[in-house]
Order: C-alpha cells, then sequence, then structure tokens
C-alpha cells in the first residue's frame, strides 16, 4: 500500500543570504563534556571521572600520563560498558598537584598529536610526488 | 647506558606457539632503573616516523614507527567511530509501490555512503532530536540537513510488452527504470548549500549501488534528509569501510636452516618472505661456523617480513621449530585505512588525529573549569 505523508517543505526555512545573520547554534557539539572529581581525592591523589570519554581518550592518556616521573600511579577504568563514563586515578609522589599532572597530560598528548600530524604530512606530500614523478 | 641490543629486545613482542610474550610497553620512568622514559617531544619528534605504502584516493597503506599501542589504537577508534560525514536520517516516502517494504528501502538508503563538499560538511551544523530536555530539537535549516529526493517509476519499453509476448525475458529489453540505483538520487540544496555545495553536490559516493528493481507501474517517491552524524551513533556515519593496523612481523634465524629444509621453511612463508641464498666459500670455511661442509647448498634468508601474515606454520614442523624465533615490532604500525568515499583516506587520518587533539583540549577546557 502506497504510504502517503503530507509534503513537510513548508518547514524549511531558506537562510539569509547574508553570513552568520541566522540564528544558528555553535558549530561545535551541544553535548558538555563533564570532568568530576570522585569523593575520597586530595591533592596528591585523586579519581576523576570524564562523561561521554572511552577507551579512546582513556588509554592514551594513561600512557601520556605515566610517562610523568612526578607520577606514582596512573591507571583508568569504564565502570560499566552500558554508561559512557571513564574513571582516571592518578597518585603523584612528594607534593606534585594532581590537576597539574592532568593539565600536562592533556597538553602532552596535543603536542604529540601535532608531531604525528606534521610528519605525516611531510610523507605523503613526499610520497604523492615520488608517484608523480615515477620513481 | 642500555646497549642497543636490549632496546631491541623489549621492542619485540614474543610469538610463540600458543602464547604471546613480553606485550605490554615498558617505556615508562621508573621501570628500568637508571633509565629515563620520561615524555620528550624532542626525542618523539626525532623517533617518530611515518612511512607510506600506498596512497589510492580512497586506500591508503601506511606505516607508524615510535609510537604507543595506545595512541595507535585511539585513532583507529576515532576513524571508525568520531570522523563526521553525512548521510540520510529522515525519509518520508511519499509513494512506494515496489516490491521492497519501505522499512527495508528506508535502511538501504540510510547505508548509502554520500560524498560532497568537505568544506561544506564542515561547516554544517549538528542536528539535535528532540529529547527529554529539549523535546523539540533543532529546526531543519539549510544548515543542518540536505535534502534529497527519489522519484522514479517503472513503465514498459515502447514494443516491450509485444517482445514480452514473443518471449523476451531480459529487463533491458522490456522496461524503462527497472533498476534504482544510487545515481537515481538527486540533491536539493537550499540557502547556503546552493554557493557552498556547487562545486561538489551531495551525491552518492557509489552511484552503482542497487537500491531496488521495480516492474511497470511501480513507483518510488521519497523526500530524504541527510543529517550529520558520528559512526558511534549508527555504523552508517562511519565513513571507513574499515580502519586497522597490524604490526610489523619479525623473523629471527637462530641457526642456519640449509637445502630442504630451507626450501620448506619458504614454503611456511607467503612469497616474498624468505629467500635463498647460497652459502658461499668464506661462511663454509670459516672455523666454528655451522655452515662448515655445507658450501653451495642454499640457506634460508629472510627478505621482507611485511608480507609476512604471522601464521606461525613454521612452529608446525620439528625440524624448523627450534631454529627460528617468531615475533612483532611493537611500535611499529601498519594502517590500512581504506574509505566509503566520503573523505580521502589521507585526510580521514589527518582528522583522526585532529579530532584526538580537540578531544584533548576540550577536556583540558572541562579541567580549567573545574578548577575555578
Amino acid at each position: 500500500m502506497p504510504s502517503a505523508t503530507r509534503d513537510t517543505d513548508a518547514t524549511m526555512v531558506d537562510a539569509p543570504a547574508e553570513e552568520g545573520a541566522v540564528e544558528s547554534p555553535a558549530p561545535e557539539e551541544a553535548e558538555e563534556q563533564r570532568v568530576r572529581v570522585l569523593p575520597g581525592s586530595t591533592e596528591e591523589a585523586a579519581s576523576f571521572e570524564f562523561e561521554n570519554e572511552d577507551h579512546t581518550l582513556g588509554n592514551a592518556l594513561r600512557y601520556i600520563i605515566m610517562k610523568n616521573p612526578d607520577v606514582e600511579f596512573c591507571g583508568y577504568s569504564i565502570p560499566h560498558p552500558s554508561e559512557a563514563k571513564m574513571h582516571l586515578r592518578i597518585q603523584t609522589y612528594d607534593k606534585v598537584s594532581v590537576y597539574d599532572v592532568l593539565e600536562k597530560g592533556l597538553n602532552d598528548l596535543s603536542d604529540l598529536c601535532d608531531v604525528v600530524m606534521d610528519k605525516f604530512t611531510i610523507a605523503r606530500d613526499e610520497f604523492n610526488a615520488q608517484k608523480a614523478s615515477g620513481t | 647506558m642500555v646497549g642497543q641490543a636490549e632496546l631491541d629486545r623489549r621492542k619485540i613482542v614474543g610469538i610463540n606457539a600458543e602464547t604471546v610474550t613480553n606485550v605490554t610497553s615498558t617505556d615508562f620512568p621508573g621501570q628500568w632503573p637508571g633509565e629515563d622514559h620520561s615524555w620528550d617531544l624532542d626525542f618523539f619528534k626525532r623517533t617518530f616516523n611515518v612511512k607510506f605504502h600506498s596512497n589510492d584516493q580512497f586506500d591508503s597503506s601506511f606505516s607508524l614507527i615510535g609510537l604507543d599501542a595506545s595512541v595507535a589504537n585511539a585513532f583507529r577508534r576515532i576513524l571508525i567511530a568520531e570522523v563526521p560525514t553525512v548521510a540520510i536520517e529522515d525519509i518520508f516516502v511519499i509513494h512506494n509501490t515496489s516490491i521492497i517494504q519501505d522499512e527495508v528501502l528506508c535502511h538501504r538508503m540510510g547505508l548509502i555512503p554520500f560524498r560532497g563538499s568537505r568544506e561544506g560538511l564542515r561547516w554544517m551544523h549538528w542536528f539535535q532530536k528532540g529529547n527529554d530536555e529539549d523535546p523539540e530539537g533543532s529546526t531543519h535549516n539549510d544548515y543542518n540537513v540536505c535534502i534529497l529526493n527519489l522519484q522514479i517509476e517503472c513503465a514498459w519499453q515502447a514494443g516491450g510488452q509485444m517482445r514480452a509476448v514473443n518471449g523476451e525475458t531480459d529487463p533491458n529489453k522490456l522496461y524503462n527504470n527497472h533498476n534504482v540505483y544510487a545515481r537515481d538520487i538527486i540533491y536539493e540544496p537550499t540557502g547556503q548549500q546552493i554557493t557552498r555545495f556547487a562545486d561538489d553536490p551531495v551525491r552518492a559516493a557509489n552511484p552503482d549501488i542497487l537500491i531496488a528493481k521495480l516492474r511497470p507501474g511501480q513507483k518510488i517517491n521519497m523526500r530524504m534528509y541527510a543529517m550529520k552524524g558520528i559512526g558511534a551513533d549508527h555504523a552508517k556515519f562511519s565513513p571507513v569501510a574499515t580502519a586497522s593496523y597490524r604490526l610489523l612481523p619479525t623473523i629471527d634465524i637462530l641457526k642456519p636452516i640449509i637445502g630442504p629444509d630451507a626450501e620448506k621453511f619458504a614454503r611456511c612463508f607467503p612469497k616474498g618472505v624468505i629467500g635463498l641464498e647460497p652459502i658461499t666459500r668464506e661462511e663454509g670455511q670459516r672455523e666454528g661456523s655451522e655452515y662448515k661442509g655445507h658450501e653451495g647448498e642454499m640457506k634460508a634468508v629472510v627478505e621482507d617480513t611485511m608480507r609476512d601474515t604471522v601464521s606461525r606454520e613454521c612452529l608446525r614442523h620439528a625440524e624448523l621449530k627450534d631454529k627460528v624465533k617468531l615475533g612483532r615490532v611493537r611500535d611499529h604500525f601498519i594502517f590500512k585505512v581504506e574509505s566509503t568515499g566520503q573523505w580521502e583516506s589521507d585526510e580521514l587520518f589527518l582528522e583522526s588525529v585532529k579530532l584526538l587533539k580537540i578531544k584533548a583540549q576540550r577536556m583540558k577546557r572541562a579541567l580549567a573549569a573545574l578548577m575555578r
């Protein structure tokens, strides 16, 4: 049987010609990433809860933070696979603040991504040039 | 100071007949006394290397050397699940008298990969469906929805009925429009899309995808809204057919493998992995060499381990298994990125790295907000 629907074309609103004049929301995703410190944390030993994160960021961040010599312990876990929450525990030696360590870890991860992007682009361009010149 | 041999040994994951050993990376500060393995951006810049093996438009293969498994896996996961693409999300079925049910047809439409201007895709906003907090969701606008139409009707060809009566069965000779292909989907740009997608309009990445088959009198008329989404939400949004990596295999020949054993050894691996070389007189005559007396015979030599599929076949043979050690290099990732057609493979990887950086920076902002 043919399914008939009313044409919903009327709801489409043509944007005005000039840029940015339309009531558009911010281009980023509206979902808020939240970080929470779990109870029982101190300045030198803390557990963080990241929402909407999983092994993608968790394992990479754990690796980078473990590379910090001030860190005594760093591990991540996902309490339940049905919930998109990731717990990250950091314990530091001496008097180093956990928040500094986490921030340094995130900075180092950004730097790592920059290096990967640069080297990849250079290698890709070289390979394409080599292919084009027929070597 | 630790020797190079020890460093190389640490990099190899051992592959034995039934087990895998030395799997975890150990380059953390405090793991090895006297050595400093703390994060050093300059060291990483020096040792990290990218080598391309092939770079076709939608299929590229490259090696990342010097990276850790956790980061390589992060790139792979982002490639599969978090690079945004456009796919059909909502369909208004105005007329469907084909034999394919509405829901089956709509499911198939959703799985068709679409390509279009990348700048246009970046400009597009996310469409929020209504949920508990915001029952209305976004309104349909030119910045979050691409409209596509499929209107096709199958009819008898001129003289087709006569041919059918005479016994002709080939549908190409009897009907018009009896096969509905992805190339029959027509893009209807609205608002700013007219300019942004002018050079590279939204169209199916593979125009030859067969969507449905029709017979005379059957008609399909659908109005489809394509939206931006990520693979984590629905696999139709995943930009890769698949993205995978493997570690570079290593083959260490511990004791010489000579003569017929060498040929058997070479047959245990795919072609090109093991080569046969004659034993030189000098090797045969060297005192204490195991080649003594075998001058002129062929010995097995490792040529190209990248072609190896690590089937461990050589470990199944008693005469070979003690003479060879198999392994994988822990920080050499051979990536293979197969795109479905919306993004180009190398652009896809760059986008994935960018997204990991964006994740880290978003966390930094959230952390800063937490500290306040």
